[in-house]
């Protein structure tokens, strides 16, 4: 049928009005969340009340849900707006794997999109894979039945992944007569719950998705109830990129070389902020350099945030490749070949012993194995035990080598730095999301070379230059230990008097000591006055040069 | 705005604009061969410009290709030429020979035309370039079927799609490996919707088809659909002539197979505006959704995006 549309305005008042409206609407703000919730909990109704409310539904749409609902629908002939985003059982009868179902819908102030995550036997990989990038979580309860373990459940996974808010929606307020008291045991229950998980901001709200009771408005038939609605909640609260913050980190994902004159580094900004002109480590080299410019499509821009991406200029001419990670000299990560991470395998095909998987992070790829199950998790009582399986939806804390360095993090402080996947070498199958704990070097008996992490510092000045290294080297995540003369009169040298004569011994005590530290994988700074014969293993390097700072690729 | 945060929050088209950004990197530092499929429709013309801003100051390292069926309007093909100059890009037609021989068009074939010049001609263009990474500018608020598609979405050697074997996505990190001879089709579009679209042509000012703005053309009515009469090679029925109205386009494809709505909206403004308080939705205008429900899926299946 051809479609006629509404009659538009075309007065220069109208004109200018449009021009406003439109100006407010390309500056709306984002916000990803994900629905949780057990089978029949209301997630469905939720979600197509919430597209329906939000009007994004046209006529057409709309004729096809009237007939649908009277025809298959669950609410007497009502609108059942389960029908609406119910376009998964087909999919599922036919064994498709499907994950996460993404809607869209959005008021004037804010763009939604929904992370859907049908079924419950694929529950746990499919959420954990919905969570990864929402700013917040819906936990549907059905009031009628309260906190049950598949809350527990959802909570602990929405924790897992960082989700720094949450939404506690107890639905179905309409099945417990609007009672205050329930709300409230529920709202309780939960709590106590969440503090135990150490879980972030949680927001309870009472409502029936069915009847529309504090989903876009606030209810008549629940007056003792003061907060907001579920939508006006949603529409104002802090997104999750204004709640992070962290110093600047570019992981590099492409080097751009169109001729010799121009080489860019392009990349999405996973934290922090950056101006041409500011300072910058490339790792895991270490290498300093300085930010010319920031590209933009026919121009220059002054500064970047998290979220954009971008072309980086340098002002001199260094090494740095996909895989690379820019960062601020502040900027706090960890590298290392071995990694402590919790593992959420995803694959019918369970962990196996020695295998090899290829590690996306960020975008650096590397090889490794699994190379301990220290403990699985039981999702539904939360318990930790030993084991050595990982199947499908298990979840486990693992130590993972890798057979080259990473620059990461630990999830909690960069999930960009810190959350990765595992690849089948043979399928190339996505198998496993991970999330790092921590970052460290592999056995010390594996540092064949202790003079690599050994330096003299030497010069009037050297307890400073040592202090400029240590910062430059714990910016770049390693541990440092400054090997001083008062260190070391402090016990390994106490029964020598500080004259000449015994300074050889002192020399060779503190050798020693930092031998013993550079195996354990500390990167040890000497100040302890020797002469270049002395001085080994290690290099010596003058402090002065080190207080100009105009060397970072020192022993990285 | 709350007083810890340290700078302004993305809007929702600057972060769309970024992840659609990323994935193009991604896709290029990855794979081997990558083309972009360029429809000339308003998708195309999106996608095009965010490739062009992901690699700028040089121009995106891959073709466009364009899978030509002879029977898409006029104007589309000129905008197709000029854009392409003006990108600096490679600009591939590819016309599937045997559907040229045989004649194949939308008013004597039905399906059929869609399935050789579309599916069949994109198979072939790919296999004969060997490209092992096409960008399409699909996007998931399309139908309710596509809200669970993929980023990345993976193809056995013969094109098919393996609903069983396809990955999760996580975070922002986009498994791109495969095996020799397989292929991905990717949709940096994935998390547009429709407005989204508009509202980003607008800002951006992105060239589109003069089509999707309204002018008097000629058109017919035909099967519920408004048709226009782009060239003569529209086959007019008895009693039928073609009749001037203000129409556009939401949607472009063969014009034969397009229907129009009859709007006054000439500018990109009041496109958006009726677009605010539109009452259908934009696949009412294809063809091709009419036959028959759960046929998207099918010929998704089968090759066609
Ligand atoms: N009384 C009442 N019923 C509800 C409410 N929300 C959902 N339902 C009903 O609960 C059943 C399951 O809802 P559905 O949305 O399909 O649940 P899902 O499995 O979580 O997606 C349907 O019969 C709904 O009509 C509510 O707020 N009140």
């Amino acid at each position: 049928m051809a479609t006629v549309l509404r009659e538009v305005p075309r007065a220069d008042e109208a004109r200018a009005e449009l021009d406003a409206y439109l100006a407010l609407n390309q500056k709306k703000s984002l916000l990803r969340f994900l629905t949780c919730g057990s089978v029949d909990d209301g997630k469905s109704t939720l979600i197509g009340r919430l597209l329906y409310d939000s009007k994004m539904l046209f006529e057409d749409q709309l004729a096809a849900l009237e007939a649908e609902s009277k025809k298959i629908g669950t609410t007497g002939g009502g609108l059942d707006f389960a029908l609406l985003v119910d376009g998964l059982g087909a999919e599922r009868e036919q064994g498709i794997t499907i994950d996460v179902a993404y809607r869209f819908f959005a008021t004037d102030k804010r763009k939604f999109i929904v992370a859907d995550t049908p079924g419950h036997e694929q529950y746990t990989r499919n959420m954990v894979t919905g969570a990864s990038t929402a700013d917040l979580a819906v936990i549907l309860i059905d009031a009628t039945k309260g906190v049950i373990t598949q809350t527990r459940r959802h909570s602990f996974l929405v924790n897992l992944l960082g989700i720094p808010r949450v939404v506690l929606a107890v639905n179905k307020m309409d099945l417990v007569g609007f009672s205050q008291e329930r709300f409230e045991q529920i709202e309780a229950d939960y709590r106590r719950f969440a503090d135990e998980l150490g879980m972030g901001v949680v927001t309870a709200i009472p409502l029936s998705a069915l009847q529309g009771d504090n989903v876009t408005s606030r209810s008549d038939a629940m007056d003792w109830y003061d907060g907001p609605s579920l939508l006006d909640h949603l529409e104002t609260v802090p997104g999750r990129e204004q709640s992070r913050d962290g110093g600047f980190t570019l992981p590099v994902q492409w080097v751009n070389r169109p001729n010799r004159d121009f080489r860019g580094y392009t990349g999405t900004v996973a934290a922090g902020r950056i101006a041409a002109g500011d300072p910058v480590l490339i790792l895991p080299s270490g290498r300093r350099t300085e930010v010319q410019r920031i590209v933009k499509f026919g121009g220059y821009q002054d500064e970047a945030f998290r979220g954009q991406s971008i072309t980086l200029t340098f002002t001199d001419e260094v090494d740095c490749s996909r895989g690379n990670v820019i960062v601020s000299p502040d900027t706090v990560t960890q590298i290392g070949n071995r990694l402590s991470a919790t593992l959420v395998w995803m694959s019918d095909e369970p962990l196996a012993d020695h295998r090899s998987y290829w590690l996306k992070l960020a975008t650096q790829t590397a090889s490794t194995t699994v190379s301990r199950i220290d403990a699985v998790i039981d999702v539904n009582t939360l318990a930790e035990d030993e084991g050595s399986r990982l199947e499908l939806n298990g979840i486990g804390r693992c130590v993972l080598d890798v057979d080259r360095d990473l620059v990461g993090a630990p999830y909690a402080q960069n999930p960009t730095l810190g959350g990765f996947i595992l690849i089948d070498k043979l399928s190339n199958a996505t198998v496993a999301a991970g999330l790092i704990s921590e970052i460290h070097r592999s056995d010390p008996k594996d540092i064949s070379d202790p003079g690599q992490h050994i330096a003299w510092i030497q010069g009037p000045a050297a307890g400073q230059g040592a202090e400029a290294l240590r910062q430059r080297l714990g910016a770049l995540g390693r541990p440092v230990f400054v090997l001083t003369e008062d260190v070391l009169d402090q016990g390994l040298t106490s029964d020598l008097a500080n004259d000449p004569e015994h300074a050889s011994e002192r020399v060779r005590r503190a050798r020693e000591a930092a031998l013993l530290l550079a195996r354990a994988g500390v990167e040890v700074l000497v100040t302890v006055p020797a002469s270049a014969e002395e001085a080994v293993p290690g290099r010596v390097l003058d402090a002065g040069d080190l207080i100009q700072e105009s060397d970072g690729e020192w022993m990285i | 705005m709350n007083a810890q945060t340290k700078f302004p929050s993305l809007t929702h088209l600057e972060q769309l604009e970024a992840e659609s950004i990323h994935i193009m990197r991604e896709v290029v530092a990855e794979t081997e061969k990558p083309v972009m499929l360029y429809s000339v429709g308003k998708d195309s013309a999106v996608m095009l410009h965010l490739a062009r801003k992901a690699f700028y100051p040089a121009p995106p390292p891959f073709p466009l290709l364009h899978v030509d069926t002879t029977w898409k309007f006029k104007a589309m093909y000129e905008l197709r030429d000029r854009v392409a100059r003006e990108s600096g890009m490679e600009l591939i037609v590819y016309q599937n020979p045997e559907a040229k021989e045989r004649g194949i068009n939308p008013f004597d074939h039905g399906s059929l035309h869609t399935d050789m010049w579309k599916t069949e001609g994109l198979k072939q263009a790919l296999d004969k370039y060997g490209f092992d990474a096409a960008f399409g500018g699909a996007r998931r608020d399309e139908e309710k079927s596509r809200a669970k598609e993929r980023i990345f979405s993976f193809r056995s050697a013969s094109h098919r799609w393996d609903p069983k074997n396809q990955r999760p996505e996580l975070w922002n990190l986009y498994n791109a490996r495969k095996a020799p001879g397989e292929s991905i089709r990717v949709f940096p579009l994935s998390n547009w919707t429709e407005l989204d679209i508009w509202q980003y042509i607008y800002a951006e000012e992105i060239p589109i088809v003069p089509l999707y703005l309204a002018a008097p053309r000629p058109t017919v009515e035909r099967n519920g659909m408004l048709l226009m009469v782009d060239d003569d090679r529209f086959p007019l029925l008895p009693g039928e002539t073609p009749v001037e109205r203000s129409i556009r386009f939401r949607t472009l494809g063969c014009y034969p197979l397009t229907g129009a709505v009859e709007s006054e909206a000439s500018t990109l403004a009041e496109v958006i505006q009726e677009m605010l308080v539109a009452t259908t939705s934009e696949r009412q205008g294809r063809a091709i959704d009419h036959d028959g429900s759960g046929s998207m899926e099918r010929k998704k299946q089968e090759g066609y995006f």
